[in-house]
C-alpha cells in the first residue's frame, strides 16, 4: 500500500451527495492531480459522518480537521492553503453556536463531544468501496477469530454476554435468537438481514450499508457459522441505490478476497450471500412479511409462530436481523463481551444509532451510548431547538412509537424506560417538535403514514387506523366533539389489542401519547375551534387590524378568491366565510395590519 | 398421547397438544364467533389467515389479545372467551368491518345467508360508531360468477380456494391497506383471467362480494311468454341439496318433490339431465373402450388415458393451463349439452315445434354451466342450445317467490322421454361416479357379459386423488379419479411427464364433485353436509331398477329412431365437441 502523508475524506453519504459531494471529490482529486500532489495526498469517499446539518463534510487527516457545507469550488482553497501552506480555511470550520469561535476538530465539537460511535465505527473514515481499508480497521478479523478459534456456541455464549439486542425495533436478544435458530434442525437455513428500513425520517441502516458495508457481510457470515447457515440474504429496499451498490461492491470484493464463498480461511466454512430488493413497503421490516416478500408472496405478516427461527424463508429456518445490529458484531468478537456490556445501561448494552430530525440545530445521524439522556442528545448533540423556540416533545420510535416531552428529558434512554415512558425505541428515529407544531397534527401526520403502509391483512389496522386517521382530521378541522375524544382512545386500544402484527399494535401509539401528554391541545380544538400552535388551517382566523390597515389594497389585490373587501385608503376587512387561508394577504401586507388569530 | 391441561372460562380441559383455543373452547361447549375462518374437515381445507380478529381471546399473562383460530393451547393456559376487553374489542372490530360495508342488506343476494349479517346479529350490533369513507372498487360481471368488491371483508377464503385447493391463481390481495381488495392479477375482469367458473370462490365467500349471476328473471319470463315451450333438466346432485334451503336434513333426497315444483311452476316439461348423463356414458362410453381397444391392438397413436369431459370448470381449467393436451380429454359433450342439443333437434321435431321456440333450461350445482351453455360452439344460428342455467340456490328462490309450499309438495315422476334415466346416470354427481357409470357400460360392451355387481365401491369415496384397477374379464383396466383442480393439475402433470399408466381418469373441479358444486346450497363449512348428499346419491342410484345407461329404454329408442349408433356422424355434429386454446395471456382491462 502506498504510504500518503495526507488524506482528504470527502463524505459520500446519500445526503452530502446531494449537495454535490461527488464534484467536490472530483475537484479536490483534480487539483491534487494538477498539482502534483497524486503520491502524498489522497482523496477518498467515506460514508456518512453524521453531521448531515453541516454538510457535505471534508475530514483531513492526520490534523483532525473537519470542514463543513464544503462546496465544489472550495476545493482550490483547499488544496492550496491547507495541504500546500498548512493553513486551515476557517471560513470552512464549524462556528460554535455559543461561543461563536471556529472549531477545527470534530472532537471538540458539541456534536461529537457525547457520541459513542460503534456501530459506525467506520463510517466517514474509510472508503467503503476498498475492502483494504475495511481490513487495515481489524476488518475481517473477528470472522476469521471465530472460524479458527473459537466453535459456534462458544461465539453464540459470547453474543449472549454481550448483552446486545435487536437493533430493528424488538430489543430481542440476539445471542438468543442465534441460539434458538442455532438449535433448528434442517438441511437449510438462512441468515437474512433486514435493510429495510421504513420510519419515516430514519436512515441508520441506509448509513451504514453506504459507510461501511463490509461490516454487516462479516457478521453475517459469522451468524451463518454459528447456526449452520450457508447463505445470507440481504433484504434491502429498492429507494437505496447507493446502499445497494456499495454492498454490491463490497460483496464482490469479499468473494475475490476469499472471505465470502466456499472454504473460507481455509477451515470448510462455506458462505455467500445474495440480495432481494424491498418495494418499500414498512410492513416488510416486520419479519414474517419480509420473509413472503422474498418468497415472491404479497408482503403481509403471519401469524407467529411458527418463528423464523423454526421455519422461515422457504420454510426453512432462518435467522433475521437488522444491519445496526450486524454492524455490532464483529467489534464484539475482537473487543469481546464484557467490553461490550461495559457500555450502556443495565437491560441495554453498548450504544444506539439515532437518526435526528425535525426542529433541531444539527439534524444527522448521532450513536449515544445507551442510557444517554434525551436532554443530552436534543440540547448537546443536537445543539437544542431551531431558531431559539421552545421544545415541546420528541418523537421517538418512528410511527410506532410516541411522543415525550419536557417532564421526560432527564430518562436515561433504553429500550425498558422507552416503553415505561409511553414510546419506543424503535429503529432508532427521532423527531424533534417545537411549539409550533400542533400535536393533534402530529399524530395525524404518523397516521397518515400507517393507513398508507398497513398491508390490509386484519381488520383493525386496515380499517381502524383509517378511522383514527378520520378522527384526528375531523378534530384538527375544529368539528371534533368530545366523544369523539372517547371513541379515538377505545379505538386506539383495541387496535392495539388486536391487530396482527406490530405495525398495527404500535400503530395508535402517536395517538396515545399526545392524548396522554398534550390533552389540553385536544380541548383546545374541540371545546374552543382553537389550534393553540397555529397549524391547522381550518381553525385559522386571517384579520385584518384596523388601526394598522392603510388601504393600500395589496391584500385585497392579492386575494386568490376576493374574500377581502375594502375602499382605497379605507380599512379592509376579511369575508371569513370565503377566506381559504392561502396566507397571500399576511405575506403581502407590509404594514403589519394582516394577522392570524 | 400426553394431553394439556388448560383452562377456558374457569372451564378445566385437557387438549392434545396442537389443538388451538377454538377448537378447545368448541370441546366444552363454548362457541366464539368466528368470520375469516374456515375448516372444510372432511377435505383437510383451512383457511386461518387470521385477519377477521373477531374470534379474539383473552390469554392470561400475553400482552394482546390472540386470534383463538389460530393459537396453539400450551400448558397452563388460562383463556377468557367473553370478559369486558374481549368483547368490547371484538364489537368494535365487528364495527369497523360493517363500517367499510355497504348497508344494503335488503337488497343483497346473500341477504339472510350471509356470516356477516348473522354475526351483527349475535353480537346485537344496533349501531356503527365507527363511521367514515368506505372503499370502493368496480364492480365485475362474468358469465357465471359477480364480484362485487365493495362487500369484500378480506377474509382470504375464496383466495385459499382458489390458490391453494384449485390452483387456478386467480383470486389473490392486491393493493394496499384500506385499499386492499382481492382481484385478479393486473385487476382485469373475471371474464380476462383464468377463472374457470368452477364457484368456489362463491361457495365459502361469507357476504355478498362473490355471487352467481342471476339468471331467474329470464327463466320467469320465458315461462310466462306462451309462445315458448319451456323444458326444464335438472342434474343429478341438486335433488340431494335443494331440501336444504326449505330446511330439510342435509342428504334428503326430493326429486319428486321438485319434479312437482318445476311443474308448478311452470315448465312444460321437467325432464332429467340424467338422460342427458346416460346419453354421455354411451358415447363416452364408447369412445373409451374405442381407444382401449385400439391401445390393445398396438395402435400408437392413441391417447391414453381419456379424461372425463363433462365438468364445465375442468374443461376451462385445461383450455387455460393444459391446451397442448386437449387430445386427451373425452370429445363427449357434457349431459347439460347433450340434454341441450338433443331437446332442440329430436325432441323439438317430435313436438313439431321450431328451435328458436323451445326454451332449454338446466337446474344445476354449479356456476361453470352458465358459462358452458353461452359457448359458441353449444349453439345453432345464434340460437344455443341450453338458454339458461340456474343453481340449485336459484331454484329454491323460484320456488320461494312462486308461493310453493315445498315441504308439503307431492313426489311426482319426471315426464317421459327425456326424463328416464338410471342410477349409473344418477352418480354422475359425485366424485367417482362418471367413471362408475362408464365402467358398468363399458364392462359390458368390452366383454359381452352382464355385469351382475354393479357398485364398483373402490372407485367410490373423498379422497382427493383415489385409484382402482377394474378387472374387465382378465383385462385390468386402470382409473385415476381427481376432484378438486388442483388435485387433477398432479394427475394432467403425470401425464405430461409421461407417467401416467391410467386408462381412463375421472376428473371433478369441486371438492365431492356437483354434490359440492359452486351453485349448491351453501354448506359454511360443515363438509357432513356433502358426505350426507354422496350418500344420498348413492341410495337414489339403489333405488333405481334399471342402473346401466345402455339399458335406458328411451336412450335405446333415441339411437334407433335418431342417431343411429354411439360415435355416429349424427352423434359427432350434436354430441361431441372440440377445445380451444386460451392459454394466451388475456388483455389486460383498461
Amino acid at each position: 500500500m502506498t504510504q500518503y502523508k495526507m488524506h482528504l475524506l470527502v463524505c459520500g453519504g446519500t445526503g452530502c451527495r446531494a449537495s454535490e459531494s461527488e464534484l467536490l471529490f472530483h475537484n479536490l482529486k483534480k487539483e491534487v492531480f494538477e498539482k502534483g500532489l497524486e503520491n502524498d495526498v489522497q482523496v477518498i469517499t467515506t460514508g456518512c459522518f453524521g453531521f448531515c446539518e453541516k454538510g457535505p463534510i471534508v475530514k483531513v487527516m492526520p490534523d483532525n480537521t473537519f470542514y463543513t457545507q464544503v462546496k465544489p469550488d472550495d476545493a482550490i482553497e483547499i488544496i492550496a492553503e491547507h495541504v500546500i501552506k498548512g493553513r486551515r480555511v476557517t471560513r470552512l470550520l464549524y462556528v460554535n453556536p455559543e461561543t461563536e469561535q471556529h472549531v477545527a476538530d470534530s472532537k471538540h465539537m458539541g456534536f461529537y463531544r457525547k457520541q459513542l460511535r460503534i456501530a459506525l465505527r467506520n463510517c466517514g473514515f474509510i472508503d467503503p468501496e476498498n475492502i483494504e481499508e475495511y481490513i487495515s480497521r481489524d476488518g475481517y478479523a473477528a470472522l476469521a477469530k471465530c472460524l479458527t478459534e473459537m466453535t459456534p456456541a462458544q461465539v453464540i455464549e459470547e453474543m449472549k454476554k454481550s448483552g446486545l439486542r435487536g437493533r430493528g425495533g424488538g430489543g430481542f436478544p440476539t445471542g438468543l435468537k442465534w441460539e434458538i435458530t442455532s438449535k433448528s434442525q434442517a438441511d437449510q437455513k438462512y441468515v437474512v438481514c433486514n435493510a429495510d428500513e421504513g420510519d419515516p425520517g430514519a436512515f441508520m441502516d441506509r448509513s451504514i450499508l453506504e459507510g461501511d458495508p463490509h461490516s454487516v457481510i462479516e457478521a453475517m457470515a459469522i451468524c451463518g457459522y454459528c447456526i449452520g447457515a450457508t447463505k445470507g440474504i440481504v433484504y434491502i429496499r429498492a429507494e437505496y441505490p447507493l446502499a445497494v451498490e456499495r454492498l454490491k461492491i463490497a460483496m464482490k470484493q469479499a468473494v475475490e478476497f476469499g472471505l465470502l464463498g466456499k472454504n473460507i480461511f481455509g477451515t470448510g466454512f462455506e458462505f455467500e450471500i445474495d440480495i432481494r430488493y424491498g418495494a418499500g413497503a414498512f410492513v416488510c421490516g416486520e419479519e414474517t412479511a419480509l420473509i413472503h416478500s422474498m418468497e415472491g408472496l404479497r408482503g403481509e405478516p403471519t401469524i407467529k409462530p411458527p418463528f423464523p427461527s423454526v421455519s422461515g424463508y422457504l420454510e426453512k429456518p432462518t435467522n433475521v436481523n437488522n444491519v445496526e445490529t450486524f454492524a455490532n458484531v464483529p467489534v464484539i468478537i475482537i473487543k469481546g463481551a464484557e467490553w461490550f456490556a461495559s457500555i450502556g445501561s443495565e437491560k441495554s448494552k453498548g450504544t444506539k444509532v439515532f437518526a435526528l430530525a425535525g426542529k433541531i440545530n444539527n439534524v444527522g445521524l448521532i450513536e449515544v451510548p445507551m442510557g444517554t439522556t434525551l436532554r443530552d442528545i436534543i440540547f448537546e448533540i443536537g445543539g437544542g431547538i431551531k431558531d431559539g423556540k421552545k421544545f415541546k416533545a420528541v418523537q421517538t420510535g418512528g410511527p410506532s412509537g410516541g411522543c415525550l416531552t419536557e417532564k421526560h428529558l432527564d430518562i436515561a434512554i433504553d429500550f425498558d424506560s422507552l416503553t415505561a415512558a409511553g414510546s419506543m425505541m424503535g429503529s432508532g428515529g427521532m423527531i424533534v417538535l417545537d411549539e409550533d407544531d400542533c400535536m393533534v397534527s402530529i399524530a395525524k401526520f404518523y397516521l397518515d403514514f400507517t393507513v398508507e403502509e398497513s398491508c390490509g391483512k386484519c381488520a383493525p389496522c386496515r380499517i381502524g387506523n383509517k378511522r383514527l386517521n378520520e378522527m384526528l382530521e375531523k378534530i384538527c378541522e375544529g368539528k371534533g366533539t368530545m366523544k369523539d375524544l372517547d371513541l379515538l382512545r377505545n379505538l386506539s386500544h383495541v387496535v392495539k389489542d388486536t391487530s396482527l402484527c406490530g405495525l398495527g399494535q404500535t400503530s395508535p401509539n402517536p395517538v396515545l401519547s399526545t392524548m396522554d401528554n398534550f390533552y389540553d391541545e385536544y380541548l383546545a380544538h374541540i371545546v374552543d375551534h382553537r389550534c393553540p400552535s397555529g397549524q391547522c388551517k381550518a381553525l385559522l382566523q386571517y384579520v385584518i387590524e384596523a388601526e394598522n390597515c392603510v388601504g393600500c389594497t395589496a391584500c385585497a389585490r392579492n386575494c386568490p378568491v376576493n374574500a377581502i373587501a375594502g375602499e382605497r385608503k379605507g380599512i379592509h376587512v376579511i369575508d371569513q366565510a370565503t377566506c381559504i387561508k392561502c396566507g397571500a394577504c399576511l405575506e403581502k401586507c407590509k404594514f403589519n395590519a394582516v394577522f392570524i388569530k | 398421547m400426553e394431553m394439556i391441561n388448560i383452562k377456558i372460562d374457569n372451564k378445566d380441559i385437557k387438549v392434545a397438544p396442537g389443538t388451538t383455543i377454538l377448537d378447545a373452547a368448541k370441546s366444552v361447549g363454548i362457541n366464539i364467533p368466528t368470520l375469516c375462518y374456515l375448516h372444510l374437515h372432511d377435505f383437510d381445507i383451512t383457511n386461518k389467515p387470521a385477519g377477521c380478529r373477531i374470534c379474539v381471546v383473552e390469554v392470561k399473562g400475553r400482552r394482546n389479545l390472540a386470534p383463538a383460530c389460530a393459537t396453539d393451547c400450551y400448558e397452563g393456559m388460562e383463556v377468557s372467551t367473553h370478559n369486558i376487553r374481549v368483547l368490547n374489542s371484538r364489537k368494535t372490530v365487528l364495527e369497523l368491518i360493517l363500517s367499510d360495508h355497504p348497508t344494503d342488506c335488503l337488497v343483497c343476494s346473500k341477504s339472510g345467508s350471509c356470516e356477516l349479517q348473522t354475526l351483527a346479529q349475535d353480537m346485537g350490533i344496533r349501531q356503527i360508531e365507527y363511521q367514515g369513507e368506505q372503499s370502493h372498487y368496480k364492480e365485475d360481471t362474468s358469465p357465471a360468477i359477480i364480484r362485487d368488491v365493495d362487500k369484500c371483508i378480506m377474509c382470504r377464503r375464496c383466495e385459499m380456494m382458489c390458490n391453494d385447493v384449485q390452483t387456478v391463481g386467480v383470486l389473490s390481495a392486491v393493493n394496499r391497506g384500506f385499499m386492499s381488495v382481492v382481484a385478479p392479477a393486473f385487476e382485469m375482469n373475471l371474464d380476462h383471467s383464468v377463472c374457470t367458473y368452477c364457484g368456489q370462490c362463491v361457495a365459502v365467500c361469507p357476504t355478498g362480494a362473490l355471487t352467481e349471476v342471476d339468471n331467474t328473471n329470464q327463466v320467469i319470463r320465458a315461462l310466462a311468454d306462451p309462445s315458448k315451450t319451456v323444458i326444464v333438466q335438472t342434474a343429478p346432485a341438486v335433488r340431494v341439496a335443494l331440501g336444504e334451503e326449505f330446511g330439510m336434513a342435509p342428504g334428503t333426497r326430493v326429486t319428486g318433490k321438485m319434479v312437482s315444483a318445476l311443474r308448478s311452476l311452470g315448465f312444460d316439461y321437467v325432464f332429467d339431465t340424467d338422460f342427458g348423463a346416460d346419453l354421455t356414458i354411451m358415447e363416452e362410453g364408447t369412445e373409451l373402450l374405442d381407444r382401449i381397444t385400439r391401445h390393445l391392438n398396438g395402435d400408437k397413436t392413441v391417447k391414453l388415458p381419456m379424461l372425463t369431459s363433462c365438468c364445465p370448470a375442468w374443461v376451462n381449467f385445461f383450455e387455460h393451463q393444459f391446451p397442448e393436451m386437449s387430445d386427451i380429454p373425452s370429445t363427449a359433450r357434457s349431459p347439460q349439452q347433450m340434454f341441450g342439443a338433443i331437446a332442440k333437434t329430436y325432441f323439438a321435431d317430435k313436438l313439431g315445434i321450431k328451435r328458436e321456440n323451445m326454451v332449454v333450461v338446466s337446474i344445476m350445482p354449479c356456476l361453470a354451466k352458465k358459462y358452458e351453455c353461452q359457448r359458441d360452439e353449444f349453439a345453432t344460428n345464434s340460437n344455443p342450445d341450453v338458454d339458461f342455467s340456474v343453481s340449485t340456490r336459484e331454484l329454491a328462490h323460484l320456488i320461494k317467490q312462486a308461493n310453493i309450499n315445498f315441504t308439503s309438495l307431492p313426489d311426482q315422476d319426471f315426464d317421459h322421454p327425456m326424463g328416464e334415466s338410471t342410477g349409473a346416470a344418477v352418480i354422475f354427481g359425485t366424485t367417482g361416479g362418471v367413471i362408475e357409470a362408464a365402467a358398468r357400460t363399458a364392462y359390458e360392451l368390452f366383454t359381452g357379459k352382464t355385469l351382475e355387481k354393479v357398485d364398483f365401491k373402490q372407485l367410490r369415496g373423498m379422497e382427493w386423488i383415489r385409484e382402482a384397477t377394474v378387472d374387465f374379464d382378465g383385462t385390468p383396466i386402470k382409473i385415476g379419479i381427481a376432484h378438486g383442480l388442483g388435485n387433477a393439475r398432479k394427475l394432467l402433470q403425470d401425464i405430461k411427464d409421461g407417467n401416467s399408466s391410467y386408462h381412463a381418469i375421472e376428473i371433478m373441479a369441486c371438492p365431492g364433485g356437483c354434490i359440492g358444486g359452486g351453485g349448491q346450497p351453501l354448506h359454511y363449512g360443515d363438509t357432513s353436509i356433502l358426505m350426507a348428499r354422496q350418500k344420498a346419491i348413492y341410495t337414489e342410484d339403489e333405488a333405481k331398477t334399471i342402473r346401466k345407461s345402455h339399458e335406458n329404454p328411451y336412450i335405446q329408442q333415441l339411437y334407433a329412431e335418431f342417431l343411429g349408433k354411439p360415435m355416429s356422424e349424427k352423434s359427432h355434429h350434436l354430441l361431441h365437441t372440440k377445445y380451444f386454446d386460451k392459454s394466451k395471456p388475456a388483455e389486460i382491462d383498461e
